[in-house]
């Protein structure tokens, strides 16, 4: 594979039952880069990127054809574990969902699932994993506190900490701000732009002006498809597609 | 906080001056060129423009990726949109160096009408001004700005006395000295356009460091 690509997603449908939610979608994934995924409600986003670790499996009556590779697997290969793809490529959801432990237990916990005893690695894991996240400086000193005690924008980093302590090379965000403060979601944007430097991200935003903001690559879906995916100056200084320009500058509809 | 905007707002900083250094460098080439009647000097004025043109169509997609991509506000905002008519300004007096150095290629090879006297003060005056505006660009000095855009009626005064020299004693008693003092008459009009630039780039400065606008506004600054 091209070693500028991290992943690549080839005629990818996708059925909820008999309703189509994703039509032949094609598009490749940048290595360390940011790609935004914007469009409106029901466009299809969201849908995508649960697809990129398997969440779409919890589900029931769903049905996905096409494939999606990365690191030499198809993801969507119900023979590939789902958790191993988990793993490597993790996720951030718009409601920060720390586990109802400490600060420390919240990273260690996946480390210790993937079978990790040595106390003093897991330590090591747990502080750089938290200072990649920009957190470390405010919650050192209260390791041992209740994450659940944690501001929102603190609890969306110790969720993004959560996945670099598992070494992810992957972080998918979906509406990672969406309940955040300005100042909260400043602290996220840079620590994306920040992150990008060692991980591929990939954002579904329906902020715009965020995805204009983080973004190197931004792929606009509509009703399921894929409509228009280029660099992200591109998009918003000049979109080829009527569609997106339409979108992007708030005439949908 | 320091945010990722900022370095991208001093690399459009460093782009404006790297335009800046160019322009500098063009101007007084040309007045070196008009001076010496130097061919091969003033053809360089003209073949280096292209960089110019360049850097401008670099700078003014780099200020429409910045506002489309990044919604800059208040003082962010100001720079940006200053930058962008800054680089106008630089362009058009890059356009007025070669200008300058088609002038030096007409006289070339002709002896001078006349020793040059106020155009080398013009010339002096123009490369100050240009020098000045984007010392008050950089260090976002206000007083300074002032002060070149106070510089401009010396330009005026400057070109209406070559203009009327060259007319009185020259043009109106020997039509023949035309070929020799048309293109004069002309180089003190490109280096009084030079110092206009100048002037717009220090108003620019101005309205980007205190959201004031002194364009057109006379009496907001008294001497």
């Amino acid at each position: 594979m091209d070693n500028t690509i991290e992943i690549k997603a080839r005629n990818v449908f996708f059925y909820y039952g008999k309703t189509q939610a994703l039509k032949d979608i094609t598009l490749d994934i940048g290595k360390h880069k940011v790609t935004a995924i914007i469009g409106p409600s029901g466009c299809g986003k969201s849908t995508f990127i649960r697809l990129l670790n398997r969440m779409h499996e919890l589900v029931p009556n769903t049905r996905v054809t096409g494939k999606i590779l990365y690191s030499g697997w198809d993801i969507l290969d119900t023979n590939i574990d789902a958790v191993e793809v988990r793993r490597r490529i993790g996720m951030v959801f718009q409601k920060p969902n720390p586990f109802p432990k400490s600060i420390f237990d919240n990273i260690s916990y996946g480390l210790k699932v993937n079978g990790e005893k040595d106390r003093s690695l897991i330590q090591a894991k747990v502080e750089q994993a938290l200072r990649k996240a920009a957190l470390w400086p405010e919650v050192k000193d209260r390791l041992t506190d209740s994450a659940l005690g944690l501001s929102g924008g603190q609890q969306q980093r110790l969720c993004i900490a959560r996945s670099l302590a598992v070494e992810s090379k992957v972080i998918l965000f979906d509406e990672p701000c969406a309940s955040l403060d300005p100042i909260s979601t400043a602290k996220i944007e840079e620590l994306i732009l920040e992150l990008k430097k060692d991980y591929t991200i990939i954002i579904v935003t329906h902020n715009m002006q965020q995805a204009a903001r983080v973004s190197d690559y931004t792929a606009f879906f509509l009703l399921g498809e894929l409509i228009e995916y280029a660099r992200t100056q591109d998009i918003f200084t000049a979109p080829k597609d009527s569609r997106t320009e339409a979108y992007i500058t708030g005439r949908f509809g | 906080m320091e945010r990722h905007f900022d370095q991208e707002l001093a690399d459009l900083k460093n782009l404006i001056l790297k335009m800046g250094a160019a322009v500098e460098a063009a101007i007084s080439k040309s007045v070196e060129a008009l001076k010496g009647l130097n061919a091969a000097q003033a053809l360089e004025v003209i073949k280096e423009d292209r960089i110019i043109d360049g850097l401008e169509n670099d700078l003014d997609e780099r200020c429409l990726d910045l506002l489309a991509l990044q919604q800059p506000m208040a003082v962010d905002l100001r720079f940006i949109t200053a930058s962008m008519k800054i680089a106008t300004d630089l362009e058009r007096m890059a356009d007025l160096a070669v200008d300058i150095a088609q002038r030096a290629l007409e006289l070339a090879g002709k002896p001078l009408l006349k020793p040059l006297i106020d155009i080398p003060k013009l010339a002096g005056l123009a490369q100050q001004m240009t020098k000045e505006s984007l010392d008050a660009f950089v260090n976002k000095d206000v007083v300074l700005a002032e002060q070149v855009i106070l510089s401009d009626p010396q330009a005026d005064l400057l070109r209406n006395s070559v203009q009327r020299e060259l007319i009185d004693d020259y043009l109106n008693k020997d039509i023949t000295a035309a070929s020799r003092a048309v293109p004069l008459l002309l180089v003190a009009r490109h280096l009084e356009r030079i110092c206009d630039h100048a002037t717009n780039i220090a108003e620019d400065v101005i309205y980007m460091v205190k959201a004031d606008v002194v364009k057109h506004h006379p009496e907001k600054l008294q001497p």
